[in-house]
């Protein structure tokens, strides 16, 4: 039982969700967009956020798209984790969508809310920061579509009722040498101590970490170090580790200097199994 | 477009049958099913999400019931344990491995068995299955029973 009484809009345009979305703005209403609705769900429960009105955006068209063309792939907000998983377009993104909460949960928890909720480990937005994506939003302006990494900055920063329609991710990306793990403190299905996401273009390895800060994030001063190939192996790890955009994270599953252990035995492994071809 | 506010009567497809249903747009599917529908197999555990003893199948796929709203789950097709009806090949095997012991979060892992059945009518790879099964606590840890019943489902098909 949710303690408290929501409207429900279910939309079947991407004008009429923006539109609810955008009186109900005007009428003083907290209004959220919902997908999955996972975490609304959970955490109006719990009495952390209590919204006046959702708008279901599962039956607007341009938000169950999945498909790839020549190119690339795109995907709609409401695709759920299992979808992506199960459709072996992106591996990478297949891999982290395959390790964030259980199997069921990831049939209903959707690309757009693990970008847009408030969670801060978003581990669906690393293959997104490195695979120079682009994002379709939807809002006063009708659609623009533009990089991902220009409105993800730890979180997605939207306009106003702007809505996410789609993720499209060029067809390199979808193929190039890849690598991801997360590390939790016990259980597999948990939160991540440290997440990371690689890839490589052009011989060059770009990486992406969540769990390890208090956002998720891309760093190019990490990636230059990690990628020059003068510096033995732990000098380049050491470096790397000193470069992280704030302290590292600390709660109850791992202080900060614990998850930079975790990181650098990481990134050794992966540095050693790229040298050895393992990649 | 679709807009409920406060009570509405909605429709339901429940294990076959069209039911209707009075229901505020913050009802749970768990709470709907069973106060409603008097079908009491889906259980109510965590009702956060984690311990799967609420699960059934919408269109195919597990879902906890205890993370859907009932409004939602107008015009997709919800499959409970009580539209199993004690034929599946996963409840025979079950019985068979004695797969529980308090029963609690049985139904649960009936639906995920089933719905991994739905999906991969062939035994898939040992990881996929324990994938599925990850999704469910037991909390009287009948877990080996559970796996040796997922195998049997395949091999014997519940017989
Ligand atoms: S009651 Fe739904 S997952 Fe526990
Ligand atoms: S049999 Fe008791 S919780 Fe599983």
């Amino acid at each position: 039982m949710i303690p408290c009484d929501v409207v429900y809009y279910r939309p079947g345009t991407l004008m009429e969700a923006y539109e609810a979305y955008r009186l109900l703005q005007i009428e003083g209403k907290k209004p959220l967009y919902y997908a999955g609705g996972s975490e609304i769900i959970t955490m109006s429960r719990a009495g952390s956020i209590r919204p006046s009105a959702i708008v279901d955006i599962k039956r607007i068209p341009e938000c169950m798209l999945l498909s790839a063309n020549d190119e690339g792939l795109h995907i709609g907000s409401a695709c759920t984790l299992n979808q992506i998983k199960e459709s072996r377009l992106f591996p990478l993104l297949g891999s982290s969508c395959g390790r964030i909460a259980d199997h069921t949960n990831q049939c209903r928890i959707t690309l757009g809310g693990n970008l847009c909720g408030t969670i801060i480990y978003r581990e669906t937005s690393l293959p997104l920061l490195l695979s120079d994506a682009r994002v379709s939003l939807f809002g006063s302006q009708g659609m623009r579509t533009v990089p991902f990494q220009s409105v993800f900055h730890g979180r997605m920063r939207l306009k106003p009722s702007e809505v996410v329609v789609q993720i499209h991710v060029p067809g390199w990306a979808l193929k190039a040498p890849f690598f991801h793990v997360k590390h939790t403190t016990n259980e597999k299905i948990d939160y991540p101590l440290v997440s990371a996401a690689a890839l490589w273009k052009d011989g060059n390895m770009r990486i992406a970490f969540s769990g390890l800060c208090s956002y998720p994030f891309r760093s190019s001063k990490i990636e230059a170090v990690l990628n020059d190939w003068s510096m033995p192996v732990s000098a380049r790890v050491d470096k790397a580790a000193e470069l992280l955009p704030e302290e590292p994270y600390s709660d109850v599953e791992g202080s900060g200097e614990y998850r930079l252990f975790v990181l650098k035995n990481m990134l050794h492994a992966l540095l050693e199994d790229y040298t050895n071809g393992k990649i | 477009m679709v807009r409920y506010e406060g009570k509405t009567v909605i429709t339901l497809n429940v294990n076959g049958q069209p039911h209707e249903v009075m229901v505020r747009p913050a009802d749970l599917l768990l709470d709907v099913l069973r106060e409603q529908l008097g079908l009491t197999g889906a259980k109510p555990g965590c009702k956060n999400g984690d311990c799967g003893a609420c699960t059934v199948i919408i269109d195919g796929w597990p879902a906890k019931s205890c993370l859907v709203l009932a409004v939602e789950a107008e015009g997709h097709v919800i499959l409970t344990v009580e539209g199993l009806e004690g034929k599946a090949p996963i409840q025979k095997s079950f019985v068979k491995d004695n797969a529980f012991q308090c029963g609690y979060c049985t139904s649960g892992f009936l639906m995920v068995c089933h719905a991994l059945q739905m999906q991969h009518p062939d035994m898939p790879e040992e990881h996929v299955i324990e994938e599925w099964l990850q999704s469910n606590i037991c909390r009287c840890t009948s877990y080996q029973e559970i796996r040796r019943a997922v195998h049997g489902m395949y091999n014997n098909k519940g017989l």
